[in-house]
């Protein structure tokens, strides 16, 4: 099943790169594809599968936007690997591995950055209640995450005897699906992406619907009454949620003028005030709508309501176990890593540091390799950084604030989020009409500069 | 067989294969989940076509909005208490399937008999987005405004006739009139 | 009648992969692509006539809805699929498939709420059974 799926990724990019006048609709499909068959292949064997590693290569391969950042890669196969090696390479072949290797360093990531954010989060619950935490396995419990994992996947799977056997073993999967495709168009770091979809913000807000799916077919299969009252909760939630997180999206894409999150980020250039989040003080207001509104998409408290320990014992995945648990566990990871990332786009300048000095390293022309290399390093590792930073304040709110009451839950989203945001988009729109991009509410151009 | 046609296999049977499989289910639940398969190989081959647009607004419509109503009124409609009643009997299963039979031969004997006038697909090299934004307002204007004010016009529609009615309402059980006091508290 | 039926068979052989079969249509090959606009009328025309079959056999009035799914979804995959092969713009069918997709949705919400109106006075949704004018 596994290697099905690797077969069938490697299948679609290759037709997607194959294929020179293809638009950007073909990537997606193949994206898509590829996603699925990565999170088919992640449940065959009890892990998952990172889409955001094939985005790298097939970055490489097209040769994305014209800024100099990644291009360190190509040459280094153009003229170092390439010239030496004793026979050609046939493309198809160099996309494949490419694309594996993309899909291989993707999944990595994923995994790596959840057993860091399980850590963080027992950590920071623990501090934020004057506890120590995990202190055992490694130095502070680092390693306290890895040992829960093996211990994960030795667990028994139970497959509930009364539960609709292939949607109780589908669901994760889809869950799972749904999550990672939405990487497909998320920036790393510059030039540092699956594939650069010009419809990448839509997908992502399209795909997370995907989510909602799984979520529905698990509660449903496991044929058990807190599920589905989990499982109501959550549609119910998710999919009001997504409204004002759309009309956030809308904003964003009206002041920049494109859905491709790498030429999202590429319009927020220059001192951070540039950025989004200071741009006017409607996308100000948005950004903090977005946050909010990220926090119910990904069932995080005080929107927890989906999951309430204390009153649906585990919501949605109360019968799961085993590795099919720690599917649905290693997705919601994934999502709050998701969420913030594209906030981060969204708001907070992708991988710009805000000091157009810093920010310039290894970008002009005629910079160094070295120092191209340096300044691709930098801007992934801000770029990441930003997005755990919002990874760590989720988890702050989370173990800061009181669960919300289903009826105060829907009164935020319907009543409060959703008027503000759609007044912001109106208002955002005017200010970018009347006053441009200058940033920091126009005080720039107000006063000169 | 190039890649991207191979793809179009895939996303054809994905297409056609479940909605096949709706005939033969008879948990309504697991017909809403291949349905969404079906509609998925429907955006594949939207993304096949070159409308990616089209394709994502297909995901973010029917699955993300359509299935999950469908999914929503099945938990609704679905009481232990009453029994499902799948009357499929030859009586209508027959000439049911022998319409839809007709039905299809006909369409293929026109799909493939009548001399379509095509022309190769121009090569796309700008995204459709813009095209398609610039389009919304300017010709197509017309229909746009007009599907805005039905989807207004649904929507209130919708929320009024599924609106949960006084306590005392015929047939009103005992949740009506909890349900109804939570109304009143939001 | 009898030539072009055969010639229409030898159309479904050719999508279906059989080799050495000649396409009846020259154009159905494009840009060395052997996927061709008779390939998605075939695929839209199945999935007509399951839709078709659906709402016939079918009695519970959400599985009838997702019949009604099926149909508009085939009758916007032709109109795509002409707007790319046919037509002179190939926006233009993908801005009907827009609309009939928004359509769509309020068609199912509404359809949804009868339903669910349905259910509270009758107890079923068995289109069968509802039969009486008065709910």
């Amino acid at each position: 099943m596994s290697a099905a799926g690797v077969l069938l990724t490697g299948f679609l990019l290759l037709g997607q790169t194959a294929d020179p006048a293809a638009p950007a609709s073909g990537d997606a499909a193949l994206a898509v594809a590829a996603q699925e068959a990565a999170a088919e292949a992640s449940m065959a064997q009890g892990e998952s599968v990172d889409i955001a590693g094939a985005a790298r290569a097939l970055a490489r391969e097209r040769g994305t936007n014209a800024d100099q950042g990644g291009i360190w890669i190509e040459a280094l196969w153009n003229q170092v690997i390439d010239p030496y090696l004793p026979f050609t390479v046939p493309e198809w072949l160099l996309v494949a591995v490419t694309l594996l290797l993309v899909c291989a360093l993707v999944f990595g990531f994923i995994n790596v950055y959840a057993l860091f954010a399980v850590w963080l989060e027992r950590k920071v619950s623990a501090h934020i209640q004057c506890r120590l935490g995990p202190m055992e396995v490694g130095p502070h419990g680092l390693l306290q995450s890895i040992a829960d994992g093996i211990k994960l996947t030795a667990k028994e799977d139970i497959i509930p005897r009364l539960a609709d056997r292939p949607l109780f073993i589908l669901a994760p999967i889809l869950v799972f699906t749904g999550v990672l495709m939405r990487f497909v168009p998320l920036p790393f770091g510059q030039n540092l992406t699956a594939s650069d979809l010009d419809l990448g913000l839509f997908f992502v807000a399209a795909v997370g619907s995907v989510e909602v799916i799984g979520v529905i077919m698990a509660g449903w299969a496991s044929n058990n009454k807190w599920s589905l009252f989990g499982t109501i909760r959550t549609a119910t939630q998710m999919v009001s949620y997504e409204i004002p997180i759309g009309i956030a999206f809308v904003a964003v894409i009206v002041s920049a003028g494109s859905m491709s999150l790498q030429e999202i980020v590429a319009a927020q250039r220059g001192w951070f005030f540039h950025w989004y989040v200071l741009e006017n003080p409607f996308l100000t207001v948005l950004s903090i709508v977005y946050l909010i509104a990220s926090l119910a998409e990904c069932k995080r408290a005080p929107f927890d309501l989906p999951e309430a320990e204390s009153e649906l014992v585990c919501g949605f995945h109360t019968e799961y176990s085993g590795m099919r648990f720690g599917l649905f566990f290693l997705s919601e990871y994934a999502a709050m890593y998701l969420v913030s990332a594209v906030a981060v786009v969204l708001f907070f300048g992708g991988w710009w540091t805000g000091l157009p000095f810093l920010d310039d390293l290894g970008m002009s022309p005629t910079s160094s390799p070295i120092a191209s290399l340096l300044g691709f390093l930098l801007k992934a590792s801000v770029f990441v950084s930003k997005a755990v930073f919002l990874v760590f304040v989720q988890v702050w709110v989370r173990w800061t604030l009181p669960r919300v009451r289903l009826d105060q839950m829907m009164h935020l989203c319907w009543k409060v989020l959703l008027p503000v945001s759609l007044v912001c988009l109106v208002g955002s729109t005017l200010w970018h009409l009347a006053c441009g991009g200058s940033g920091l509410y126009g005080l720039p151009a107000l006063l000169g500069f | 067989m190039s890649f991207s046609d191979s793809i179009f296999w895939v996303f054809a049977t994905t297409a056609v294969v479940p909605a096949f499989l709706i005939l033969f289910t008879r948990s309504i639940v697991r017909m809403a989940f291949l349905l969404l398969g079906s509609l998925a190989g429907f955006a594949g081959l939207y993304l096949q076509l070159n409308a990616a647009f089209l394709g994502f607004t297909q995901v973010m419509v029917y699955i993300g909005g359509i299935l999950i109503l469908f999914l929503f009124g099945v938990m609704l409609t679905q009481r232990s208490d009453i029994p499902v009643r799948e009357k499929v009997g030859p009586a209508l299963a027959v000439p049911g399937f022998f319409a839809g039979l007709l039905l299809m031969a006909a369409l293929l004997f026109i799909a493939l008999q009548n001399p379509w006038k095509t022309h190769p697909p121009v090569p796309v090299t700008e995204p459709d987005t813009p095209v398609i934004g610039i389009k919304l307002l300017s010709t197509y204007i017309l229909p746009f405004e007009a599907v805005s004010i039905l989807l207004l016009a649904a929507m209130v529609g919708a929320t009024y006739i599924a609106r949960v009615q006084a306590p005392g309402a015929p047939d009103g059980q005992a949740e009506l009139s909890d349900s109804n006091a939570e109304g009143r508290l939001e | 009648m009898t030539p072009g039926l055969f010639q229409g068979l030898q159309v479904v052989l050719s999508t279906l992969g059989a080799e050495g079969v000649p396409a009846a249509n020259a154009a159905a090959t494009v840009l060395e692509s052997s996927i061709g606009l008779h390939h998605y009328l075939v695929v839209s025309a199945l999935v007509f006539g399951i839709g078709i079959m659906v709402i016939i056999i079918r009695r519970n009035a959400i599985v009838l809805l997702m019949g009604l799914e099926l149909i508009l979804n085939s009758a916007g995959l032709n109109f795509v699929a002409f707007g790319k092969y046919v037509a002179a713009d190939r926006i233009d069918g993908q801005m009907v498939t827009l609309f009939l997709i928004v359509i769509a949705a309020a068609e199912a919400s509404l359809a949804l709420a009868i339903i669910l109106n349905i259910f509270n006075s009758l107890n079923t949704i068995e289109v069968d059974e509802a039969k009486s004018l008065k709910g």
